[in-house]
C-alpha cells in the first residue's frame, strides 16, 4: 500500500491518470444519454420521408413540417381546389400546400401539453405541502406507531404503481374520477406522497429542534415558528423533493393510457399517436417530444442548484 | 425580573425518571447554576421552567404567577441555547430584533433596542452581517443579545458556552458575570463544568440521578459537601475518599484509619459501626516524615505554584496539593497529614456527609 493509496472517504487528490479516466467517461456517458434526444430533435426537423429513409439520413434541409402537423390537424385537397384558394400566408401553410394538404383547424397537442402542465404541478405542489407537514410532524412529535406508519407510507413504493392498475382503474370508474385532471393529479400525488414524506424527513430532522423552540419562547406560536423559521431553512429539501415529484408527473406514462383518453389526456399518452398520412408521423412526434421536454428541462436548470445540496444531503455535515 | 420557584417538579419520559422531585427559588436578580453530569436531569429542569417541556407533576411559579402549564411565548423569559440557535437565514439585526417582532413592536422602536442591545455587548459593528460567518464567541454574543432585547422576567441559559472552546470559554464566563451584574437579571444557568459554575454563580444547585444533592453558595458546596457524589463531583483534582470501618460517637474528634487516629472535626451525629468514608481535598494534604499514615510517591505534576503528588497507600491514591517547592520524587516513602478542621465524613451506605463541627458557621477560608 502506497501513501498515496485512497479509499471512498480519502481527501487526497486524485492523480492527473484518474482525473483523465474520470473525464473520459463522464463524457462517453453523457454521449450515450444525449445520442437519442439529439436523434429526437433532428427527426423533429426533418421531412417525413427523410425520416424514415435508410440509411438514416445526417445531413438534410430541415423543414419546419413536423411542428406544422403536430399543431395542426390537415386534409388532402385535390391541386384544382388548392388552386381556388387564396395564396398561403403563414410559413406552415406554404408547407402545407406544397403537399397538397390544407390546415383545417388546431390539433389537440395544445391542448394536451396543458393537461400535462396542469397535472404536473398540480400533484407536484400537492405532494410537496402533504409532504413537508407530515414531515415535520414525523420528525419534531411523538406519533404513536411512528415507525409502522412510516414503514406503511414506505411500502406503497416497494410495489410498481402499474400492479394496481386495475383496482385503480375499477375505482376511479366507480368514482367518477376516470379521464377527470383531479384524478390524475390525485393519483399522482398518491404515489409520490411517500417519496416527499421520506425525502423531507431527512431534510427536516437536520434542522436543529432548538430554532423552532427558540422562536416559540420569543412568542410565536408552533405553527408561526414552522411558516418562519423551519420552512426557509428547508427550502433546498423542499425544492429537490419537487424536483423528483415533477419529473414523476411529467414523465408517467401507464397510468394516463390507461385512464384517460379525451378531456383530461396529457401529453405523454397523446405523441406516440399522432398519426400522419400513411403511417407515424416521425417529425411531428419528434416535435411532440422536443417541446415536451422543455418545461422539465427549464424547472430543473433554475432549481439545479438546490437539486445538487438535495441529492447529497447528508453526505458532508456543515 | 422575578424570582422563579419550583416546587415539587417531576418528569418522567415513559419509565425514565428525568427529574425526580425538585424544589429549589431562584432569588430575584440572583444568577442559579444548575450543576451536574449528562442525564443528571439539569437540562430537563431548565426546559419545564422554559415551557418547552411539561412536568409530570409539581408547579412552577414566576413571579408568584403558576405557569407550571403555560405556553413558552407567555411566560415573558428568555432562553439561550447551547447551539446558540441563530437563526441562519436572518442577519445579526434580525436575529436579535426577532422576539420584538414577535411581539408586534413597530421597527423604529425594535431599531433603536437592537442598537441598544449591540452597545451593551459591544458588536455594533456586527449588526448588518449574516450569522453564519461569525466566531463561536460573537454568535454567543448575538443569542445574549437575542435574550436581553426583551427585558423579560428570566434568563435560561443551556450550556451557553459549551460550543466553545475552553480557553474563549474563560473570557465568556468573565463578560457574562459582567453583564448580570449590569443587568441584575434572574439568571438560571446549566452546566457540566464546575469552574463556570464556581466562576460565576451566586447559589449552585448539583444535580444527580434527577435528584438536588446539594443547594448552596459555590463555598458551601465545596468546603461542605453534602455527599459523596457532590464530593466528587466538586475540585479537580477531585477529593480524596478513605475507606474504613468504625463506629463514632456524637463529639468524637478522632477517626482510626490501619491503626493510624486521624483528627476529624467534632461530629454532632453518633453512629454505630459501620463504613465510614473519609474525605480529604488534595489541599488539605500535606508530606509529614512524623505520620504513620504511610505511603509512596507514585506521580508528580508539576503545576507551577503548587504540584500534585500522588501517593499510593494501603487504602488507596491519595492526591496531594502542595506547593511547587517542596520535593517530592518518584518511589518516595512519605508519611501524609490532614487538617483536620476541613474533613468530611460520609456514611458510606447512604452516601450522605455526617453532620460535624464542619457544618457549623464561621468555618470558612
Amino acid at each position: 500500500m502506497s501513501a498515496r493509496s485512497s479509499t471512498a472517504h480519502s481527501v487526497v487528490e486524485p492523480s492527473s491518470t484518474s482525473k483523465l479516466v474520470a473525464s473520459v467517461l463522464v463524457v462517453v456517458y453523457a454521449l450515450v444519454t444525449m445520442i437519442p434526444l439529439f436523434w429526437i430533435v433532428v427527426t423533429s426537423l426533418k421531412s417525413p420521408p427523410d425520416s424514415i429513409s435508410y440509411p438514416p439520413k445526417i445531413v438534410f434541409t430541415p423543414t419546419i413540417e413536423g411542428y406544422c402537423n403536430l399543431f395542426t390537424n390537415q386534409t388532402r385537397q385535390t391541386p384544382e381546389f388548392l388552386a381556388t384558394l387564396p395564396p398561403a400566408t403563414t410559413a406552415c401553410e406554404k408547407v402545407t400546400r406544397e403537399r397538397n394538404m390544407v390546415i383545417v383547424g388546431p390539433s389537440n397537442f395544445t391542448k394536451r401539453f396543458f393537461n400535462s402542465l396542469v397535472i404536473a404541478f398540480g400533484s407536484t405542489a400537492l405532494s410537496v405541502f402533504l409532504g413537508t407537514i407530515a414531515a415535520y410532524g414525523f420528525s419534531r412529535f411523538k406519533v404513536p406507531l411512528k415507525d409502522d406508519l412510516l414503514f406503511f407510507i414506505l411500502s406503497t413504493r416497494m410495489m410498481p404503481p402499474i400492479a394496481v392498475a386495475i383496482p385503480i382503474y375499477l375505482m376511479y370508474r366507480e368514482l367518477g374520477l376516470s379521464d377527470t385532471k383531479i384524478g390524475m393529479i390525485l393519483l399522482y400525488t398518491a404515489v409520490n406522497v411517500s417519496l416527499a414524506v421520506w425525502l423531507l424527513k431527512g431534510f427536516i430532522d437536520e434542522i436543529p429542534r432548538e430554532y423552532e423552540e427558540a422562536a416559540m419562547i420569543d412568542g410565536y406560536t408552533r405553527l408561526q415558528a414552522f411558516r418562519k423559521v423551519v420552512l426557509p431553512q428547508a427550502t433546498t429539501g423542499i425544492v429537490a423533493t419537487a424536483i423528483f415529484c415533477m419529473i414523476f408527473a411529467w414523465n408517467e406514462y401507464a397510468f394516463a393510457v390507461l385512464l384517460t383518453s379525451g378531456d383530461a389526456q396529457p401529453a405523454p399518452p397523446f405523441i406516440p399517436t399522432i398519426i400522419g398520412e400513411g403511417g407515424m408521423d416521425w417529425p411531428a412526434v419528434g416535435a411532440g417530444t422536443t417541446l415536451f421536454l422543455i418545461p422539465i428541462l427549464v424547472f430543473t436548470i433554475l432549481l439545479r442548484k438546490h437539486l445538487l445540496r438535495g441529492i447529497t444531503f447528508g453526505a458532508v455535515r456543515k | 425580573m422575578a424570582e422563579i420557584r419550583v416546587n415539587h417538579l417531576k418528569k418522567n419520559f415513559g419509565d425514565f425518571v428525568a427529574v425526580r422531585d425538585s424544589s429549589f427559588t431562584v432569588k430575584d436578580g440572583e444568577f442559579f447554576c444548575l450543576l451536574g453530569p449528562s442525564g443528571c436531569g439539569k437540562t430537563t429542569t431548565l426546559r419545564m421552567i422554559a415551557g418547552l417541556e411539561l412536568p409530570t407533576d409539581g408547579e412552577i411559579l414566576l413571579g408568584g404567577d403558576d405557569v407550571t402549564f403555560r405556553r413558552a411565548s407567555e411566560r415573558d423569559i428568555a432562553f439561550v441555547f447551547q447551539l446558540f440557535a441563530l437563526y441562519p437565514h436572518m442577519n445579526v439585526r434580525a436575529n436579535i430584533g426577532f422576539p420584538l417582532k414577535c411581539d408586534g413592536l413597530s421597527s423604529s422602536e425594535i431599531r433603536r433596542r437592537v442598537e441598544e442591545t449591540a452597545q451593551i455587548l459591544r458588536i455594533t459593528d456586527l449588526l448588518d452581517k449574516p450569522v453564519s460567518g461569525l466566531s463561536g464567541g460573537d454568535r454567543q454574543r448575538v443569542a445574549l443579545g437575542r435574550a436581553i432585547v426583551r427585558k423579560p422576567k428570566a434568563f435560561l441559559m443551556d450550556e451557553p458556552l459549551g460550543a466553545l472552546d475552553s480557553e474563549f470559554r474563560h473570557v465568556m464566563c468573565g463578560e457574562l458575570r459582567a453583564l448580570h451584574n449590569r443587568l441584575k437579571a434572574t439568571t438560571v444557568y446549566v452546566t457540566h463544568d464546575q469552574l463556570e459554575a464556581m466562576s460565576m454563580a451566586d447559589t449552585i444547585a448539583v444535580m444527580n440521578n434527577g435528584l438536588i444533592e446539594q443547594l448552596g453558595s459555590p463555598r458551601e458546596i465545596y468546603d461542605r459537601p453534602a455527599s459523596l457524589f457532590v464530593a466528587d463531583f466538586i475540585g479537580s483534582p477531585s477529593m480524596n475518599f478513605l475507606d474504613t470501618h468504625a463506629a463514632l460517637a456524637s463529639g468524637a474528634s478522632e477517626l482510626a484509619i490501619d491503626g493510624t487516629k486521624i483528627g476529624i472535626p467534632a461530629m454532632r451525629v453518633s453512629v454505630s459501626e459501620s463504613d465510614l468514608v473519609l474525605g480529604v481535598r488534595p489541599e488539605h494534604v500535606s508530606l509529614s516524615d512524623q505520620s504513620t499514615l504511610r505511603g509512596e510517591v507514585f506521580g508528580v505534576e508539576y503545576l507551577g505554584t503548587t504540584q500534585i503528588v500522588t501517593v499510593t497507600t494501603k487504602r488507596g491514591m491519595v492526591r496531594a496539593r502542595i506547593s511547587a517547592d517542596m520535593k517530592a520524587s518518584l518511589g518516595e516513602h512519605v508519611g501524609l497529614s490532614f487538617r483536620p478542621e476541613k474533613l468530611s465524613v460520609f456514611d458510606k451506605s447512604s452516601g450522605r456527609v455526617l453532620k460535624s463541627a464542619l457544618h457549623e458557621g464561621g468555618v470558612h477560608g
